[in-house]
């Protein structure tokens, strides 16, 4: 059994809003391996990027950790001033955002960020620095030369990996990937994974990646958890899950992923009816209840918690 | 790049063009230049040999050439009043106007974006609420309001600093400054705070909305997620990105500093050439006028050529675009 690096416990984000409070994140608890990609999946406000944000410490206010912890090895860091999150973020937990035409300086060189990243982090001269950088933008198969160019010089695909080049500058222990390929083509798509996944590796960083495509889930993740409405619904090893998904959800959310291996195109697709309920309009129970299919009577009134480290979900649980 | 700027200079040149022929088209058609030079009890040979003299017998087009020949050579002929040589009058007085209008573009600048940049960075602070509500009464009070009040209570009730007038002067060359005397510093301040109060708030609430804007960007997300520290995100990486908006606006106003320094001269009394100015359109000095119309021309198209190539100093996405349009 490797070593935990991260480790969630009970975690609870909550928005103060006009009639009460919204809680995007509520009792979710995970561990992070060592060397290990764990994927977070679900749709759209599920509350995968806020619990990205929240490991991080940059959730936005009004928006705070109400309850739970965060563990970083032995460190507890959800409590931590600015200066000390700073010297984590970047340095031991890094994220990759969603958009990389955005996500770097438009007036300011890569290389320049680089190095200005390496020299916040890491007690090294500039010299060591710029070296450090190039050697950087090299393991991401971006021509050194190219160190003084400005992001509006490269494609989407490139930036991305100059900004993953970004993101493992300083050696960090864990990578938090938020939707790293949704801006991307299809066909750079899987290259940018492939090669986070190689470097993650190499480094041996553990890797958090957020995405809604449970094909990016199959290609890339040792385990996957499932999220919805804010709730961990399921969690698992990949493998396991996708060839056994005990979660309604988890269910229809594998089934209505297209797969051209069906070569088949007259088959529909699954379709979940409905959608995931506003934050403001969270049923009673369980979450998931008025889309289920297979929903028992208490599921509407008592809210399951996550069994035998696998699903939260009445079906495999006595009441 | 030196073609951008050579085709930047080009355009500068065309539009000095216009200016110099609206200033002339004032200086020649607005009124009589006879009837004002000689006045009415003029023999007929009298006004002949100065309609001669003055060459208004020429072509328009020869005239416009005597005219830009000349305003290039500083020539912009005598006042009405005084017979003075416009020129002079304008030497004599351009430097009292540039400090004037330099120092208090300084003092905007310089508070405008320290407290743009807190008022972001704090934007639920008290202080910055403070700050944002009292710069209503910059941009609300009219300039020579402003002007009185500061008179009012600096000059009359605390008796710091005088009310009126450049102090003492230094000359060196054919400029006068007072930036070297006690008494110069201290007769400049209340004119520069008044010049510069309304741009200071208008370049303070600039730049607190783009710098509000630019933090909600993604890049400034990531440098935080980065480790940062939030010294280095807001002015390494947030105001470079408010800038261009900024000039664009700082420099304008700079160019209305001096052109609307008039209000302000004549409350403070400051010899400057807005003050002439004011003069001269009392006693319809057109030569005076029309000069006075070149120069703040002229000063406004210098000001864009600089805002412009600060563009392509600051944004690389600009002189790239420029770049690619030039090679098409």
């Amino acid at each position: 059994m490797s070593e935990t690096i991260l480790s969630v416990r009970n975690l609870r984000v909550v928005f103060p809003h006009r009639h009460g409070v919204l809680v995007p994140i509520d009792e979710i608890s995970f561990d992070v391996k060592k060397g290990e990609i764990i994927g977070f999946v679900g749709e759209s406000g599920a509350g995968k990027s806020m619990t990205g944000a929240a490991i991080i410490g940059l959730i936005d206010p009004p928006g705070y950790i109400e309850r739970g912890e965060i563990w970083l090895k032995e460190e507890r860091i959800d409590q931590l001033g600015i200066s000390a999150a700073n010297r984590i973020r970047g340095r031991r937990i890094s994220m990759v955002f969603q958009d990389p035409l955005t996500s770097l300086n438009p007036l300011r060189t890569i290389g320049d960020q680089l190095v200005e990243t390496i020299l916040t982090h890491l007690p090294v001269s500039a010299d060591e620095a710029k070296r450090k950088a190039i050697a950087g933008l090299e393991e991401v198969d971006i021509d050194p030369e190219r160190f003084n160019a400005y992001p509006h010089e490269f494609s989407g695909g490139m930036r991305q990996r100059v900004v993953i080049a970004l993101a493992l500058s300083a050696e960090p222990e864990l990578i938090i990937a938020d939707e790293p390929t949704t801006a991307l083509d299809v066909s750079v798509q899987a290259q940018v994974l492939e090669l986070l996944k190689k470097l993650c590796r190499e480094h041996g960083a553990s890797v958090i990646l957020i995405t809604h495509d449970m094909g990016v889930i199959a290609e890339t993740t040792d385990r996957v958890a499932v999220l919805y409405a804010g709730r961990l619904a399921e969690i698992g090893d990949t493998q396991t899950l996708l060839r056994d998904p005990q979660h309604p959800y988890t269910k229809g959310l594998i089934a209505s992923t297209p797969s051209v291996e069906y070569g088949d195109i007259s088959t529909e697709l699954f379709q979940i009816t409905g959608a995931m309920p506003r934050l403001d309009a969270l049923p009673d129970g369980c979450a998931f209840h008025p889309r289920c299919g297979q929903a028992l009577a208490h599921c509407a009134t008592k809210r399951p918690h996550i069994e035998r480290n696998r699903v939260a979900c009445w079906l495999y649980n006595d009441v | 790049m030196l073609l951008i700027i050579l085709r930047r200079l080009g355009q500068s040149v065309f539009v000095l063009f216009l200016v110099a022929f609206v200033s002339f088209m004032m200086f020649r058609y607005v009124g009589n230049p006879v009837d004002n030079l000689l006045g009415q009890e003029a023999t007929v040979e009298q006004r002949e040999a100065l309609i001669e003299a003055l060459g208004l017998n020429d072509p328009l087009h020869t005239q416009y050439l005597g005219f830009v020949t000349r305003a290039l050579q500083f020539d912009f002929g005598n006042s009405y009043r005084g017979a003075q040589p416009v020129a002079d009058m304008i030497l004599e007085r351009l430097p009292a106007t540039l400090e004037l209008a330099l120092v208090s573009a300084l003092f905007a600048m310089l508070f405008g974006v320290i407290a743009g940049v807190y008022t972001a960075i704090f934007r639920n602070g008290f202080s910055a609420h403070l700050i944002m509500s009292t710069s209503l009464i910059g941009v609300s009070l009219p300039t020579f309001l402003i002007g009185v009040l500061l008179i009012w209570l600096f000059a009359v009730e605390l008796g710091w600093l005088p009310s009126f007038g450049r102090g003492e002067t230094v000359q060196i060359g054919f400029w006068s400054t007072s930036l070297l005397t006690v008494s110069g510093l201290k007769s400049m301040v209340l004119p520069a705070i008044t010049l510069g109060l309304y741009q200071m708030t208008l370049i303070m609430r600039l730049v607190r909305a783009e710098m509000l804007e630019i933090l909600r960007q993604d890049f400034i997300r990531f440098a935080r997620a980065r480790g940062l520290p939030e010294r280095v995100v807001y002015f390494g990486h947030a105001l470079k990105n408010t800038l261009v908006p900024v000039i664009t606006v700082a420099g304008l106003q700079l160019g209305s500093i001096v052109a609307f320094a008039i209000i302000t001269e004549t409350v403070f009394q400051w010899p400057g050439v807005g003050l002439m100015f004011i003069n001269a359109v009392f006693f319809v000095d057109i030569p005076v006028m029309s000069a006075y119309l070149l120069l703040v021309g002229t000063l406004f198209v210098v000001i864009n050529l600089i805002v412009d190539l600060l563009y392509l100093a600051i944004d690389p996405r600009i002189r790239d675009s420029q770049l690619k349009r030039q090679s098409t």
